[in-house]
């Protein structure tokens, strides 16, 4: 049955209006960019000024963004080829050779998400500390290959299912082992599935604030942090804080939207088949 | 090159007895074809010896070596999968050289063997193309040749017709009996079609229930099926059966009180049971025949003219059906009494545990 001309204006409406609100912190930002400090408080808000580049300049100039971008770079894209390196082989195992505790296993890495990361703060803050990986990109890239490896596995997972498992059998008969199962035909069958499970680790490391806030410094700094370093005690720069953040958001947000087709794909992959 | 020998052979899931100890020993070049209803256990039984499954109980031998814990990659065995199972994103002569480039045989040996496989199956021309672009036939023929090339101990089959049209499935039969004798391999055949198995196997196996219902050759198994089970599933259209209690007995033979019917004389060497035993008849429908005046009456219910042979379903008074191969010129209708009487030589005859009481020996020539 297709739903009647005002039930869909009505869906329509109420998709913009949420839509709009959820967009409009990110065009705030961007606009008060845009803006000098005393434009970016001024009451009531302008929307019609001059635009100026100064904010973005003030931000990058003394403030190492470079630096913190290049830290994003590489936690990001270090973290996921880490965690898919390690969770292709768990998720073969798991897909095609599952066991009793195969379910309970893969409902125990997710669970492992529902914990609030403060709570363990501590044991990795001093962990760390102890092993002299405070504000170093390895460190980093440890925590962030942890952190993502349950959804990295679980996407893995879903899309190896989607591989008859007699394709594997008949290699497997045909004497062909685990290694080069995994590596000529696992790798070239799955390969858009890894491409879409790689894209949804960067970003999710790439945004990660908490850790990179609370782990490291001016050294091993990602852009979460450099947004962070904008509120400082002597007041907020609104302007200053918000040419920071456009920056730190816009590599991620390029690259998402070239992405997206994949991505998409990727995240419903398994839910609607 | 392979003589496979199965001694008590289990498998047991959790809380399901899925094989139920299975004494089987398969010669080297023979041809095998397991066959039963869907869940008796054939597909397992097969995988159990490729290796996939694990044997739980008993041993397996591959040439006189226990092979229950050798991997499935080390057994030498090579299986044709009922989905074929090719690799989609290699070509066809790729899926065929892929064992051998992964055992580091050289690239020229690769290409000789692979050429000769294809030239075998008829797949030369589309050496390049992808398993999609093939059809279900060339598709079936690829997954074959991608175990010939290996050159194994022996083949395994799980069900490998059965995504084939017809007229492809009757073809390929002949090809595969042909391949057996060609390349002289043990072979092991799965398929839940007992024409199949008739028209394949050296020897048939009976599987109902995780347990071996018969072993033996087609014609063993046509006219000396062991048991009910056997004589109801092997045969098309199925053999009558009617329930009955022996009234006589001589060495030639009994005489048989047939439920709902007169007296029919079943001809044999020996029989193991005396008056008073009930008994189970077995009439093929061929063995059945339209008589003037027979012992077993009924009414025509369906007449199928198939042309070479007229086949006659007889509804019985107590409600059962039989079926009666008739010739074509029998002139029978629907609606037309009929009156049957069995072959007595070609009957046999099942006691109260559904065993064959006769176990007479048929001289083929």
């Amino acid at each position: 049955m297709k739903p009647s001309i005002s039930s869909r204006v009505i869906f329509g409406v109420l998709a913009w209006i949420a839509a709009l609100v959820m967009f409009f912190p990110i065009l705030w930002m961007l606009i008060t960019a845009f803006k000098t400090e005393g434009q970016a408080i001024a009451i009531p808000p302008l929307l019609i000024f001059p635009p100026t580049f100064e904010s973005f300049l003030a931000a990058t100039n003394n403030a190492g963004y470079i630096l913190f971008a290049i830290n994003s770079v590489v936690v990001s894209i270090g973290s996921t080829v880490l965690a898919i390196a390690i969770a292709f082989p768990a998720a073969y195992a798991l897909a095609f050779f599952p066991g009793k505790r195969t379910e309970f296993t893969l409902m125990w890495m997710l669970s492992t998400k529902m914990l609030p990361a403060v709570g363990v703060l501590m044991p990795i803050y001093l962990g760390l500390k102890e092993a002299g990986l405070l504000d170093t990109r390895i460190g980093l890239v440890g925590i962030d290959t942890l952190m993502n490896l349950p959804i990295v596995v679980w996407m893995l997972y879903s899309f190896f299912k989607e591989i008859p498992g007699e394709i594997l059998e008949a290699a497997r008969v045909d004497g062909i082992g685990p290694r080069k199962q995994m590596v000529h035909l696992l790798l070239p069958l799955s390969g858009p599935g890894i491409a879409s499970t790689a894209l949804l680790s960067v970003i999710l490391s790439w945004n990660e604030a908490f850790w990179s806030i609370n782990v490291t410094a001016s050294r091993a700094g990602t852009l979460a942090a450099y947004i962070a370093r904008f509120s400082a005690p002597e007041g907020l720069f609104w302007a200053k804080l918000s040419a920071a953040s456009v920056l730190a958001v816009a590599p991620i947000l390029v690259f998402g939207s070239l992405t997206q087709r994949r991505l998409v794909r990727g995240l419903t992959f398994g839910a609607v088949k | 090159m392979a003589k496979l020998v199965l001694e008590k052979v289990e498998k047991r899931y959790e809380g399901f007895h899925a094989i139920k100890g299975v004494d089987l020993a398969i010669d080297d070049r023979e041809f095998v074809v397991f066959v039963g209803p869907s869940g008796c256990g054939k597909t397992t039984l097969l995988r159990m010896i490729a290796g996939l499954e694990e044997i739980t109980g008993g041993d397996f031998s591959i040439d006189g070596v226990r092979a229950n814990d050798i991997p499935p990659d080390k057994r030498g065995l090579a299986m044709v999968f009922q989905t074929y199972a090719l690799y989609p994103h290699m070509t066809v002569a790729e899926n065929m050289g892929f064992a051998l480039k992964m055992a580091k045989v050289p690239k020229a040996e690769i290409v000789a063997k692979v050429s000769q496989a294809a030239a075998m199956l008829q797949l030369d021309k589309v050496l390049d193309r992808r398993p999609k672009a093939l059809s279900g036939g060339q598709r079936q023929r690829v997954a074959i040749g991608r175990a010939i090339v290996r050159n194994p101990k022996g083949f395994l089959f799980d069900e490998p017709l059965s995504n084939l049209d017809a007229a492809l499935r009757v073809q390929m039969r002949t090809e595969l009996v042909k391949l057996n004798k060609e390349l002289q391999t043990t072979m092991i055949y799965v398929t839940h079609d007992q024409i199949e198995a008739m028209t394949m196997a050296d020897r048939i196996v009976v599987l109902n229930g995780g347990i071996v219902e018969q072993v033996g050759s087609p014609l063993e198994l046509y006219n000396n099926p062991a048991n009910l089970f056997v004589a109801g599933f092997i045969g098309s259209p199925k053999m009558n059966l009617l329930d009955g209690e022996i009234v006589a007995r001589d060495d030639h033979g009994a005489q048989v009180a047939l439920a709902d019917a007169g007296v029919v004389t079943i001809a044999a060497d020996g029989i193991e049971a005396g008056p008073g035993t009930r008994v189970t008849v077995g009439m093929r429908p061929e063995h059945t025949m339209l008589a003037e005046s027979g012992p077993i009456g009924g009414v025509a219910d369906f007449v199928e003219h198939l042309g070479n042979e007229t086949l006659v379903y007889v509804k019985r008074p107590n409600g059962g059906m039989m079926i009666v191969k008739a010739d074509e010129l029998a002139g029978i209708r629907m609606g037309d009494p009929v009156t049957m009487a069995p072959r007595t030589d070609r009957a046999s005859l099942f006691g109260p545990d559904g065993r064959a009481l006769i176990r007479r020996t048929f001289h083929l020539h």
